[in-house]
């Protein structure tokens, strides 16, 4: 079933069970949103989202009013800017300005919308937040003062991850996210999983960087994680030819969501015990060879042993860590080359 | 070429006798900071944030004017330079303002980058801040005076072009500060609006007032292109966002490729998908024009008339 | 997996065996409490009181070793009730008769017994899943790595179908691969057995197909060996080289001491690797390879999707492509096959791997397939087995049960059990070198009931020895309920306190997996 609305002028045909804020974006028309997570049921938060919806009393948050027939609606109204400019005041009011420094300047959703709606500062000189950072996880750090009370990742962790381990504590001004009994995230129930920090839309959940790094000097690259079968789907931040972080995808099989390994355990790959060269074992020890040494080596070998005792005494270890082109040319290298169907590999181990 | 030997950070490196040890230090892969020095434009030491320890040196050294010497040891990271270099950067902030939430250099802000790199923040203080406006008087330059660190890069480029020179330093010490022509308004200047200084300002003092407030500095994807208006060939960027160019920015010019307004405005009105309208200066203002007006191309439009155009 | 990894979001019961899923598949983990919150009820059948133990309406902590009986205890309870799926059988299954006769002995008091739990649990737990509108079966390790693990998936098998929970959205039988591309590397034929997409390697018209598309004159119809044979084989000479890519056996196979023996015996061993492992240390040359981040290609995900791996950044110093190194190996032998990227790899496996077919780069370029995919107009598949199974009708195999290779005894009183940990993967070549991994999991423990820790004077933190009949290792005690009395449990992860000194290689008979879950041991406190 469609309605009809009015977006800013425009005729719109949407879907009886769409919001405000999905039947703007089916025809382009940006709205922000801080709290809003695709993947939740919208619970209308933080309010940045608020549309003019001709007839209503007041502004509706767009991310959680269901769309009706004739409904006219304006994004951008001057009311509107207004009513997200107050936010965004009343937000930075309460934030560090340290744009200057803070890593996830150039990522952060707060920066954005001060730039796009011209907001520098609060300008209430009210009581400013000072809370303790929490340090104790290896992975991230929670630095409460950069928080905006927008609650996803609290609704990430215990809807998605469904761990548990952070919530919202506290009433009125103290509102804040914190683990049960206000320890810290270390001695919680939280599993690292990272994907509260994946989430968070400012500089309150960051990753720990052993080195640091600017996000514009990065660039993204849509890969599949190499630990376990899920095949979590995940971008890497590159930067000068490292890679410095990861990202979830929200697409299937994993819907952006990341474990511990995929969102933290690259860091195996420009570990200094990586394999740089050819290694070839003379009286008990490695010395280091070049690519055609080691091949002519390994070649000469092979001719050797399948002319003295045939193919049957190859036996070939393929890998479950490999690619699927690897996997089949190993086997094939086995197969068509040598001739021996000794081929496995570890799938029962 | 005469080469010496010398040590940057443990590394031992030979290079020409006429090289500076930031020279020296870059073709090893060592970057020092560097916010006032342009190589072959503004090569004057001024603001110290380059200075590496030398061993047997009383002091530390501007590398970007220090020549290498045979048998030279430098240190570029030590804890006596990260620590004089945190010191340059805390004055430089203190006269700052902080608003890098907003501000349109962010993310390209030399400033920036190098407080981020030795971790230096903004600090409140009701001390002394130099005084300073904002001129808005031409469409093409925004000049913020708060955000100066008076490199002098401005200067230099602009002094390039002989019968350009329009900025120079004015008065003297703490009140030092940069001026067109005599204190006027760019406007009320000679400026040419070529945009020299906008391709060298290390920080948001000069801006491109065509594009502020359009797009923040990491959204962008560039491309290279060639002003073919004349012979210099000078070099732009498009500038894209989301696909869409929004914008166009001059590359490191020099004597040999001037810059000039026409040949930017020319760029805009070819690639920018949404280009604003041009205004020339009449009788001391900025006034809205044509695009053949602002091209300099009525004369001709004129003369081939509409029916030969097509 | 016959399901989608989404389609657990909408199961109304979830039985997992032997899976610690939210460790060791942890986004499948969380996938299966969200379906939970939407009010599904989880069974929980495993040895430890693990972490999704707590969300489950029942768990069942039985006795290591005893699915098979788990299984049937089940099935009895279901037929003695009536709630089998008969419309099901009768349509899509053969040999019912047998299977009732099977399991007729398996009264919930006699599996009590066996698997040591509460015969009422069996009772319930086979309610709930007979009478569930979608049911789902998560199986992992705890169900293969067994000397009957055959015996075992079949049983899973059997209790799906017996409630037609088959063939269905969010309904079937879900084993969870271990390792990124376990799936892809048994879909390309890294099996003794066969050739790409399953294809016997025995069947000499299938060998001749491949041997047309290969250009080789003939390929061998005798199926080859595994793994633990192979090492075997290396030990009585029989196989003079091995060539080992990405497999670290000398932390993953079981007995370790009788691995090391085999490696040193064999004539030359290479190993390609990305790290120095503890495998590669044996080795005559090792070949320094790329890593996922540093190379093109596709892995084959647990749900059977295919998907794309891209180059990120380059590989440290001269390391290669594994793919790379293969082909200059086989060029260097004779054969002049040339390939300039995977993806040229990837159009010729499709060309002769037919549940691949359909599969391109350009179509997996943003979201993978799933195979089987025959053609390039074909979506992928969701879930298997609707309809119909691949011989037609489904058949009903009735399974004794019947004990593990080692069973404990005076000397050895112990079952030790092994499994993984969230926090590091497999053998730690990668995980081990991150350093916040390692700080959550920083070494080897075993886990010991209170009451047994007690009767030898063990407290939190003590070391303990532990011993085999092949061999021992000294590990530190985690006191806990997690386990039973007469059960331990080692992670296998460690090189310093390899349970895999102590486990047990006896063999599966067809799958030929060894036995991980259960062994016999003794502890004692170390001075």
């Amino acid at each position: 079933m469609l309605v009809n609305l009015t977006i800013n002028g425009q005729q719109v045909q949407a879907e009886r069970d769409m919001t405000i804020l999905q039947a703007a974006r089916s025809i382009r028309i940006e709205i922000p949103t801080l709290c809003y997570d695709e993947r939740l049921v919208a619970h209308g938060a933080c309010r940045i989202c608020v549309v003019e919806v001709k007839g209503a009393r007041t502004l509706m948050p767009s991310c959680s009013t269901p769309v009706v027939e004739g409904m006219v609606i304006e994004t951008h109204s001057p009311t509107v800017i207004e009513a997200r400019k107050e936010i965004l005041r009343l937000m930075i009011e309460n934030h560090p300005l340290d744009c200057l420094t803070c890593e996830k300047s150039g990522n952060c959703i707060l920066q954005d919308l001060c730039y796009e709606y011209d907001v520098k500062e609060g300008g209430f000189n009210g009581e400013k937040k000072d809370y303790p950072i929490d340090d104790s996880n290896p992975f991230f750090t929670y630095d409460p003062n950069k928080c905006i009370l927008c609650g996803r990742c609290v609704r990430v962790d215990n809807e998605l991850q469904c761990t548990g381990a952070i919530n919202l504590i506290d009433r009125g001004f103290g509102t804040h996210v914190g683990v049960f009994y206000d320890r810290d995230f270390d001695s919680s129930v939280c599993v690292s999983c990272g994907n509260c920090v994946s989430v968070c839309p400012v500089g309150a959940l960051m990753s720990k960087q052993p080195k640091k790094f600017r996000y514009w000097d990065t660039h993204k690259v849509t890969t599949t994680c190499s630990y376990c079968g899920v095949g979590c789907q995940m971008d890497l931040l590159v930067k000068d030819n490292k890679v410095v972080g990861v990202e979830p995808v929200n697409i299937e099989p994993n819907d952006g969501l990341l474990c511990v390994k995929g969102k933290y355990g690259y860091r195996f790959i420009d570990h200094p015990d990586r394999l740089k060269k050819p290694l070839i074992k003379k009286d008990g020890k490695f010395e280091e060879a070049t690519w055609d040494e080691a091949m002519d080596l390994i070649v000469s070998k092979m001719k050797k042993i399948k002319e003295d005792y045939g193919p049957d005494a190859f036996g070939g270890f393929s890998s479950a860590r490999c690619t699927n082109e690897e996997n089949y040319l190993m086997q094939k290298l086995f197969r068509a080359v040598i001739g021996t169907n000794n081929i496995d590999h570890c799938a029962r181990l | 070429m005469e080469m010496v030997n010398l040590t940057i950070d443990g590394v031992h490196t030979r290079v020409p006798k006429n090289w500076t040890v930031m020279d020296a230090a870059k073709a090893i892969g060592i970057d020092i900071p560097a916010l006032c020095y342009l190589k072959g434009v503004n090569e004057i030491g001024a603001c110290r944030i380059c200075v590496v320890e030398v061993e047997k040196a009383r002091t530390l050294q501007a590398s970007c004017v220090l020549p290498v010497a045979e048998g030279m040891v430098v240190y570029t990271e030590s804890p006596k330079v990260v620590d004089a270099r945190r010191q340059i950067l805390r004055l430089l902030l203190d006269n700052h303002p902080n608003d890098c939430l907003t501000c349109d250099k962010a993310g390209e802000c030399k400033l920036q980058e190098y407080a981020y790199r030795y971790d230096v923040s903004f600090v409140e203080h009701d001390g002394w801040r130099r005084e300073s406006h904002i001129d808005t008087s031409n469409p093409y330059i925004h000049r913020d005076d708060n955000k100066c660190i008076l490199c002098g890069r401005c200067v230099s480029i602009c002094a390039q072009v002989q019968e350009r020179s329009v900025l120079s330093f004015g008065d003297r010490g703490y009140r030092t500060h940069i001026i067109a022509d005599n204190e006027r308004t760019l406007a009320d200047s000679a400026c040419v609006s070529c945009g020299r200084c906008l391709s060298v300002c290390p920080v948001g003092a000069l801006l491109d007032n065509r594009v502020i407030g359009k797009f923040r500095s990491w959204e962008l994807e560039k491309e290279d292109v060639i002003c073919n208006r004349c012979e210099y060939g000078c070099e732009f960027e498009l500038l894209k966002r989301n696909g869409k160019i929004v914008g166009v920015r001059a590359k490191a010019p020099s004597t040999d490729r001037p810059l000039c307004l026409k040949g930017r405005l020319t760029l805009d009105l070819l690639y920018n998908e949404n280009p604003d309208v041009p205004l020339a200066k009449k009788d001391g203002k900025y006034v809205e024009v044509s695009w053949a007006k602002a091209l300099e191309l009525e004369d001709l439009l004129q003369k081939l008339g509409a029916s030969n155009i097509e | 997996m016959t399901n989608s990894i989404d389609e657990f979001l909408d199961a109304d019961v979830v039985l997992i065996v032997g899976s610690n899923t939210t460790e060791n598949h942890p986004v499948i983990g969380a996938k299966v409490r969200q379906a939970k919150n939407k009010g599904a009820k989880i069974i929980v059948v495993d040895p430890r009181k693990i972490d999704i133990s707590a969300d489950a309406e029942i768990h069942l902590q039985l006795k290591p070793g005893t699915n098979v009986a788990f299984a049937n205890g089940m099935m009895n309870v279901i037929l003695n009730k009536g709630l089998e799926n008969k419309a099901f059988i009768e349509e899509r299954m053969e040999d019912f008769e047998k299977l009732k006769k099977a399991v007729e002995k398996y009264t919930p008091e006699v599996v009590a017994e066996i698997c040591e739990v509460d015969p009422e649990d069996i009772i319930k737990a086979a309610e709930l899943y007979a009478t569930a509108e979608k049911g789902s079966i998560i199986y992992c390790m705890g169900v293969t790595q067994h000397s009957m693990g055959t015996n075992n998936v079949m049983s899973m098998a059997n209790l799906a179908n017996l409630c037609g929970h088959m063939g269905r959205e969010s309904t079937g039988v879900n084993p969870l691969r271990g390792q990124n591309n376990v799936q892809g590397a048994c879909d390309m034929g890294a099996l003794p057995t066969s050739y790409p997409a399953y294809q016997a390697v025995s069947n000499p018209e299938i060998a001749e197909k491949f041997g047309k598309a290969w250009g080789v004159e003939s390929l061998s119809t005798v199926p080859g060996l595994t793994i633990v044979e192979m090492l075997n084989a290396v030990e009585k000479g029989d196989i003079k080289m091995l060539y080992i890519m990405g497999e670290n056996p000398m932390v993953s196979d079981p007995d370790l001491n009788h691995v090391k023996h085999a490696l040193e015996s064999s004539d030359f061993l290479v190993v390609q690797d990305i790290f120095l492992t503890e495998t590669a240390e044996l080795a005559d040359v090792v070949l320094p390879a790329a890593s996922f981040a540093e190379k093109d290609g596709t892995f084959s995900n647990t749900e059977r999707r295919v998907q794309r791996i891209r180059k990120a950044v380059d590989a440290p110093g001269e390391a290669r492509p594994d793919w790379v190194i293969l082909m200059e190996i086989m060029n260097r032998l004779g054969y002049d096959k040339k390939y300039n990227s995977a993806e040229e790899i990837f159009d010729e496996l499709r060309t002769v791997t037919p549940s691949y077919a359909g599969i391109t780069y350009d179509r997996i370029e943003k979201l993978g397939i799933q195979w089987p995919c025959p053609n390039e107009d074909h979506p992928g598949t969701k879930f298997l087995h609707s309809g119909k199974f691949a011989r037609g009708k489904g058949l009903f195999v009735g399974m004794e049960y019947q004990e593990s290779a080692e069973m404990p005894d005076e000397e050895y009183p112990l079952i030790l059990t092994t499994g993984r940990l969230l926090y590091q993967y497999h053998t730690r070549s990668m995980s081990g070198r991150v350093e916040g991994l390692n700080k959550k999991a920083p070494e080897s423990f075993i886990e010991i009931h209170p009451d047994t820790a007690s009767s030898i004077g063990v407290i939190e933190g003590d070391m303990v020895k532990v011993a085999s009949r092949r061999g021992s290792i000294t590990v530190k005690a985690r006191v806990s309920d997690i386990v039973d009395k007469n059960v331990v449990f080692i992670p296998f992860h460690f090189a310093e306190g390899a349970a895999n000194k102590l486990t047990n290689a006896a063999l599966d008979p067809k799958s030929k997996i060894p036995e991980y879950k259960v062994c016999a041991v003794q502890i004692e406190k170390s001075v």
